[in-house]
């Protein structure tokens, strides 16, 4: 049992974009820092509080909808960025800074999540 | 010497070969046990030829049970000692029984499952459930001639913790070896898609008589991998049911009803609901005790309209697991619907309409899941098959968390995660010295505790005293392969392993199995006799067919005097096979055996001579 739930572990790490290129990244040495590291460039932190501000304003299915698939479409853009950085250049401090702006959209991704249980 | 049966050498199939183990669904309404055979998967059908096996148990004052369609027959006679669709109470609190009031059973409200007050006592629902999963059990072992290794039980995805509990203690109470809990819309993916070769995306849509469960599959190079899982574990046919049966009520205007003429017109609206799948109209009419008639007309549009916001409850379920699958309807290749409430039309239209494309209704509804199981306790049993390969991957439907500070649920495994899986989580203490710590931990996706599912409560004492927030208690959960979940503590710094008691919320302490096992053993003479008596019985009808092809074929050795001897003998045993003395078959048994012996002498001096006639010595093979 212990053996499949190890590999179950891998397998959902793999599956994940976050979790994969946190697991690179600590491969090469490099700490994601979601937790100590709380320094963003402005004009992410601008467009997250916008995030936000739809997120509490949504009172329809419809418009939680239109808010996830256009989270969803910055979520690929960072993921192609960071494949670039981590695959391409080896830059991996900074794949870091974007696997931070990643989980902060995941994180509202979940918010989102919780929101249709509210409105549905 | 008895008539003698020979049968050609090589086909009695070794021993040792293969494990018997067969797959169980415990439905709702129905039952089914199945099996693979010669690499063929069947469900296994009683001596009447009946497949599915009513969920129904009647409890009599003397303690013994009916189960099934006995039961069945009497439920409106006698409605609070003849238990139908128990699954909907298992793991559940009074308060959880939706139309309690609508029920005629005289429920129990106890600290942990409620129970249910009968003729025969109090019963848990683990109880009438193992009854039923009593007569799979034996029905199997009659019909593949030895004891089960193990069995395969399948459960709604979406039942939790709590109801999976009670489902595998009922199994332990019925004797049977768990191989695996297994989810039934996975089953149904199982049987689905072997026997289709799919591959691709796969929606599974399992409306039950209690239950519904929508899964979404990835069925891949043997790899059948679940992606995610939702459902609701309190709707299902029954509510269909209940919903005519409130109709009914209203437009005849009925007086408050007893529990007979509760039952009885609940009996009658299933039915209704059943022939308006076929039919453009369906009629209800019943005498009540009290002498009033009631006699309704409702046609299939009414009833669509009537029960509109049950169809459209299912919906909500489906969005969240498409969701939760990051997939939309046009990337999924099929929806397989599961379960005899699927065949209403308007379940068909609705979720035609939802994934924009016909359902499947290739395999039986019925016996879909069953079979499934039946293939993965065939796995589980070390029978597989050479060649055929193919992996499960299945999840836990519902996150599973702590409380913490504030009534909130931290949680620790997020719902749709791949089991078995485990997850570690740090805690610390609160203040100086503290020497214990109790965790509590629920089941479910809202922020609050008192939104969600409470699971189990346990203490880890023995902390060493230290300054507050210096301690480091690791806490770990680990769901298994069968979705259960099971917690340890262990404190770091001092490196101290303390004790830790899970108490389940709904679960049964190991005092009311010891006591519920013991209760039973009182009953095991019973069913030994009925064992007993159901061999006797199979032997006799063997023997009686036997001595008929006997004397079609060879008659002509027999006097008339010796022919109306055996006869006689024959039809005495025929007379005995059908009562219940297992003794006095045997003996008639015995009888007809003594009263042709020396016909049998005749038949095998005859067929060598049939076998030697005009053959020279030296031809045959000696």
């Amino acid at each position: 049992m212990q053996w499949t739930t190890r590999v179950n572990e891998a397998y959902r790490t793999l599956k994940s974009p976050v979790q994969r290129a946190k697991y690179l990244l600590e491969m090469n040495g490099v700490d994601v820092g979601f937790e100590t590291n709380t320094q963003m460039p402005t004009e992410f932190l601008l467009r997250q509080l916008e995030l936000r501000e739809a997120l509490a304003g949504a009172k329809q299915p419809a418009a939680l909808h239109e808010l996830l698939v256009q989270v969803r479409r910055e979520q690929r853009l960072l993921e192609q960025g960071i494949a670039q950085l981590i695959d391409g250049r080896k830059d991996y401090a900074a794949a870091a800074g974007e696997v931070r702006k990643l989980m902060f959209l995941d994180k509202l991704a979940g918010e989102i999540d919780q929101a249709y249980e509210r409105v549905e | 010497m008895p008539l003698l049966q020979i049968s050609e050498p090589g086909q009695s199939a070794a021993p040792h070969q293969q494990r018997l183990a067969v797959g169980i669904d415990l439905g709702t309404t129905n039952s089914l046990v199945a099996t693979v055979r010669s690499g063929v998967a069947t469900v296994l059908p009683d001596e009447q030829g009946h497949a599915l096996l009513p969920s129904i148990v009647r409890y009599l004052p003397d303690g013994r049970t009916e189960v099934g369609y006995a039961a069945q027959a009497r439920q409106a006679d006698d409605p609070k000692n003849t238990i139908a669709s128990v699954k909907r109470f298992m793991g559940r609190g009074i308060k959880d029984v939706a139309h309690a009031e609508n029920m005629a059973y005289d429920f129990v409200d106890a600290p942990g499952m409620v129970q249910l007050r009968t003729a025969a006592g109090v019963k848990s629902p683990v109880e009438v459930s193992a009854e039923i999963l009593k007569v799979l059990r034996r029905r199997a072992e009659l019909s593949l001639g030895g004891e089960l290794a193990g069995a395969v039980i399948t459960v709604p995805s979406y039942f939790d913790d709590a109801q999976r509990q009670a489902t595998k203690d009922a199994a332990q109470l019925a004797g049977l070896n768990v191989l695996r809990l297994l989810n039934e819309p996975t089953a149904a993916a199982i049987a689905y898609g072997l026997e289709h070769a799919a591959e691709g995306v796969y929606a599974v849509y399992d409306l039950g008589g209690g239950t519904f469960d929508i899964s979404i599959l990835r069925l891949a190079k043997g790899v059948f991998e679940v992606v995610a899982t939702n459902g609701d574990s309190l709707l299902g046919g029954d509510d269909f049911d209940q919903r005519l049966f409130c109709w009914v009520v209203e437009d005849a205007k009925l007086p408050p009803l007893n529990a007979r003429d509760m039952r009885a017109l609940l009996v009658k609206s299933r039915e209704a609901k059943e022939s308006l799948t076929t039919h453009a109209e369906a009629r209800i009419t019943a005498r009540l005790s009290g002498g009033d008639v009631v006699d309704v007309t409702l046609g299939a549009e009414k009833f669509c309209q009537i029960t509109q916001t049950l169809v459209h409850k299912t919906l909500g379920p489906m969005r969240k697991a498409l969701r939760d699958a990051g997939l939309g309807v046009d990337e999924v290749e099929g929806v397989v619907m599961v379960g005899g409430a699927t065949r209403m039309p308007q379940i068909q239209r609705a979720v035609g309409e939802f994934f924009r494309r016909d359902p499947l209704n290739n395999l039986d509804p019925d016996k879909v899941v069953a079979l499934g199981a039946a293939m993965q306790a065939n796995v589980l049993a070390g029978n597989k098959p050479a060649g055929e390969d193919w992996l499960l991957l299945d999840v836990i439907p519902l996150s599973l968390g702590i409380e913490t500070m504030g009534g909130l649920a931290e949680r620790i495994i997020p719902r749709n995660s791949t089991i078995p899986v485990a997850r570690a989580q740090e805690f610390t203490t609160f203040k100086d010295g503290q020497t214990g710590m109790s965790f509590h931990v629920v089941q479910g996706e809202r922020e609050l505790v008192a939104d969600s599912r409470s699971l189990a409560r346990f203490e880890l004492k023995g902390i060493p005293p230290m300054a507050a927030g210096a301690a480091r208690i690791r806490v770990t959960f680990q769901v298994d392969a069968d979705g259960l979940l099971s917690v340890a503590a262990k404190e770091g710094t001092t490196g101290v392993e303390a004790s830790v008691v899970v108490k389940p919320s709904y679960g049964l302490a190991d005092a009311d199995i010891e006591r519920m096992l013991r209760d039973s053993y009182e009953h095991a003479k019973d069913d030994m006799h009925s064992r007993a008596l159901h061999e006797a019985r199979v032997e006799a009808q063997r023997l009686l067919e036997a001595v008929r092809a006997a004397l079609a074929a060879d008659a002509a050795l027999l006097s008339a005097a010796e022919r109306e001897a055996i006869e006689r003998q024959a039809a005495a045993l025929a007379a005995v096979a059908s009562a219940n003395d297992h003794r006095a078959i045997k003996q008639a048994s015995e009888a007809l055996n003594r009263a042709t012996e020396e016909f049998a002498g005749r038949r095998m001096d005859a067929g060598v001579k049939r076998a030697l006639a005009g053959k020279r010595i030296a031809s045959l093979d000696l």
